[in-house]
């Protein structure tokens, strides 16, 4: 075991007891780099919480935590978690798109394709279709 | 008769013992085979378990032929499967630096710069936003994210 894989063993420990899927450690260049699929949000919560304890604040630039919740393919709605803001939805992937419409901060929409990792294709009430920042949407109603 | 054959045997057994013991040191001196396991009958040693590699299959055969009652040497380890993990993706400069704007747009005072997969933040932030920050730029495939120019209010 490396120093960096000891450093952070309470955490990759944390990840296994905690039932995240496809877990990944790699160690790179002095950075570890742990990717997984956590089983809720409170895990994925929890386990930036543990990386927080080891290295405060998240400055020493050795890990790379991708850790991300599963949204199951068969989910259709989605929570808009913003700030208190309200969610700008683009034209297409990306800030540099056009705005084609909004939703209100906790409005519950149709999530209509997870097909880019980070812009979630997305349908408001109004039938507003467009890319909504995937970071801003739940599937935890 | 009946006595000299039994204390033949016996010893022969004892033989096959001794050797059978030489031989699992020799194989335990090998950190790539120490999981082997050796059988010596009538001085015939088998050896059967996982090691690392070819070099290390060709090794221990060699090792275990030259320790003294070997007679033969019955090879039946297997290589062990090649633990390939794929290295991490970084991801390409340009992208990268498409998605960390994205990224960081909501966070004023804070600057990102791209290098080598290497993201850079400077400015000022809150140590709450900063979290949700590094969560986010951590899912953007980075090399790494170093916010050791940051203040954190």
């Amino acid at each position: 075991m490396t120093n960096l894989e000891t450093k952070y063993k309470p955490l990759t420990d944390a990840a296994t007891s905690a039932g995240v899927q496809d877990l990944l450690v790699r160690e790179q260049d002095g950075v570890l780099y742990i990717n997984g699929v956590a089983p809720s949000g409170a895990v994925k919560d929890s386990l930036w919480n543990v990386y927080g304890q080891i290295d405060p604040n998240f400055l020493s630039g050795d890990v790379v935590m991708d850790v991300n919740t599963s949204v199951d393919a068969s989910v259709t709605q989605v929570k808009v978690v913003t700030e208190s803001s309200n969610l700008n939805i683009r034209k297409g992937p990306g800030t540099d798109q056009q705005i084609v419409g909004k939703a209100a901060h906790g409005e519950v929409i149709t999530l209509v394709s997870q097909s880019n990792e980070q812009w979630w294709l997305v349908r408001t009430k109004d039938g507003e279709e467009g890319y909504a920042y995937a970071q801003y949407l739940s599937a935890e109603l | 008769m009946a006595l000299l054959l039994a204390l033949g045997f016996s010893s022969c057994k004892q033989k096959d013992a001794d050797v059978q013991a030489a031989v699992e040191t020799k194989m335990k001196a090998n950190a790539d085979a120490s999981d082997v396991m050796v059988t010596v009958n009538d001085g015939v040693a088998t050896l059967s378990g996982v090691v690392k590699d070819d070099a290390t299959k060709t090794a221990i055969v060699s090792a275990a032929k030259d320790v003294k009652g070997v007679k033969n040497v019955v090879d039946n380890t297997s290589i062990a499967e090649a633990m390939t993990v794929a290295p991490p993706v970084i991801a390409a400069d340009d992208p990268l630096m498409n998605n960390v704007m994205d990224a960081t747009k909501d966070y004023p005072g804070v600057n990102a710069t791209v290098t080598d997969g290497v993201v850079m933040v400077n400015g000022t932030i809150s140590a709450a936003n900063w979290k949700k920050l590094k969560m986010r730029l951590d899912g953007l495939n980075p090399k790494r994210v170093d916010g050791t120019q940051l203040t954190i209010k």
